[in-house]
């Protein structure tokens, strides 16, 4: 027989507030008016979204801001079914990258609007090139959930 | 390269739930074994590294400070090093940087996590952006689903061909598990019961999928002076790499991913390793995923891009095969975080020094051992030799 040994039961709960910065409140305001920012680095020429103070790749400042398409493609995606403490939906739902329309990197966002009750379901209307369009929350006080999803056009 | 450095000694705790020992008694079981394969005590140390996943994982900032007496640290330099996922390889190459350099002759590197303890997925979801990536990533599992659904995509691979060869990659280290005393998932599955298990987060299902483990290792790292005054052969290192990418999963490509590609480059260069597949007598790839585990051959050049699944068919990583991968049983059956990268060296070290028992790939004397972390973000590698 495996003895049952005592546990201690116990939690950490701390507030934060965080600073956005400059860069990413403007990016925030701009969701909160229906519309997606981002930067172009002078330097690669890429446009980066969200929009970044800086290049991850050339290390200079940026401030070229662009206004980019709220439609794109789905470069990948996966139906989350699992859960965990603080998770910020309830799954079944579906996460993925989205190469926006006018940017050169993916977004990070939910893939909504269509059947998840099974994972066919899910496969008859998403796949990787797959064209969404942004679906904007009703009330949009400046969050990434300004965007409730995108959905399959 | 520095100094030329040394494996001397590896230890492992008992992995799984380990509700029978304290965090600090857990550690203490690996360290112990490490000196006692090594035939060295604790005054012998110039130095330790340790390393986990955010400490929030068991509820202890900076940890290593609350185990420090566990490691049998008193009187010494202590460094933690942390990066996810690789956090055990990060531990190794720190404690290999410190012999390398002339500064230590003996490093202790430990690394360890009790992952019963917390809420994984939701502790390793702090480690993405809180402004856009941590609401949407799901832990890992969700990071290296989308990850490998790129991948299964870029390659047009058929659907059942794909989950004929994850399955065949599932099954060869859970049987492999069997043959390690330290395994902590020893289950008998078949390859249906493989294919047909629920979704986790598509394509990945349950039995793709590391468990979360208890677990500790302990690995010491010597001087070449040092080492030559010892009874036993060492593990030699050979070469180290390791490259990290963007903090935002979306920035870069990850399936031909150039962390994992240039980190094998660089050790395999160091080692004066040209075709891996040949020359590599075993490897021990960080594969808490299985399709990962296919996605990573072929960005460290065991076979060419859009091939691993053919190849994992044809058993060419299997023990027996070309390149046997995770005799151990891998991370897929073993994965305390913080010590999973360490217990990938302290395995191929193992190897090459013929002290793997039931799991030891015959006459091996050339093996890589992986890590990747952060949010797919960092890949490092460590190859060790038999020979110096």
């Amino acid at each position: 027989m495996t003895k049952e040994y005592r546990t201690l039961h116990t939690t950490v709960n701390l507030p934060y507030e965080l600073a956005f910065g400059a860069t990413l409140t403007r990016f925030f305001d701009g969701l909160s008016a229906e519309k997606i920012l981002g930067t172009r680095c002078p330097k690669c020429s890429r446009v980066l979204v969200p929009a970044r103070s800086f290049c991850p790749r050339c290390f200079i400042d940026l401030d070229d801001w662009v206004e980019v398409g709220q439609t794109g493609t789905v470069e990948t995606w996966s139906l989350v079914s699992y859960e965990y403490i603080g998770m910020a939906k309830t799954p079944p739902y579906i996460t993925g990258l989205i190469r926006l329309d006018g940017a050169d990197v993916s977004f990070t966002h939910l893939i909504g609007g269509i059947d998840m009750s099974s994972i066919d379901q899910v496969q008859s209307r998403l796949a990787i090139g797959t064209r969404v369009k942004a679906v904007w929350a009703t009330e949009k006080p400046g969050s990434i959930f300004d965007i409730e999803y995108f959905v399959p056009i | 390269m520095g100094r030329a450095v040394a494996i001397m000694g590896t230890g492992q705790t008992h992995h799984g739930k380990r509700f029978d020992v304290s965090y600090p008694e857990l550690v203490r079981e690996a360290v112990q074994r490490a000196f006692e394969d090594s035939g060295l005590s604790p005054e012998d140390v110039d130095a330790v590294v340790t390393g986990t996943m955010p400490s929030m994982m068991e509820g202890i900032a900076l940890n290593h400070l609350y185990l420090a007496d566990a490691i049998q640290v008193v009187g010494k330099p202590l460094l933690k090093t942390e990066t996810c996922g690789s956090t055990g390889m990060s531990v190794a190459h720190t404690a290999f940087y410190w012999v390398a350099a002339g500064l230590a002759d003996v490093v202790l590197a430990v690394g360890f996590e009790k992952m019963y303890e917390g809420d994984s997925q939701a502790t390793m979801t702090t480690v993405a952006d809180p402004w856009i990536q941590r609401s949407f990533v799901a832990g890992a599992p969700g990071i290296f689903a989308m990850q490998s659904n790129m991948w299964i995509d870029r390659h047009h691979i058929p659907a059942e061909r794909l989950r004929e060869a994850a399955a065949v990659i599932s099954l060869r280290n859970h049987d492999d598990a069997f043959d390690n005393p330290y395994a902590h998932i020893k289950a008998r599955i078949s390859l249906e019961e493989i294919k047909d298990s629920r979704i986790v987060t598509y394509p990945i299902r349950r039995w793709d999928v590391c468990p979360n483990s208890d677990g500790a290792c302990a690995v010491l790292f010597m001087s070449e002076h040092k080492a030559k005054q010892m009874a036993n052969p060492p593990a030699w290192i050979k070469g180290v790499g390791y490259r990290g990418d963007e903090s935002y999963l979306g920035d870069s490509d990850k399936v031909r991913w150039n962390t994992a590609i240039d980190a094998a480059k660089e050790a395999y260069h160091q080692a004066g390793i040209v075709n891996p597949r040949r020359e590599l007598d075993v490897a021990e790839v960080y594969n808490p995923f299985t399709f990962m585990e296919l996605l990573l051959y072929e960005c460290f050049g065991f076979c060419d891009f859009g091939e691993a699944c053919d190849l994992a068919l044809q058993g060419t990583f299997s023990r027996g095969g070309d390149l046997p991968c995770d005799p151990s049983g891998g991370v897929l059956c073993t994965n305390p975080i913080g010590a999973t990268g360490l217990i990938r060296v302290a395995e191929a070290a193992m190897q090459v020094t013929g002290k793997a028992g039931a799991h030891q790939v015959d006459g091996a004397q050339l093996a890589l051992a992986h890590a990747m972390g952060g949010v797919s973000q960092f890949n490092g590698i460590m190859i060790v030799g038999s020979q110096q």
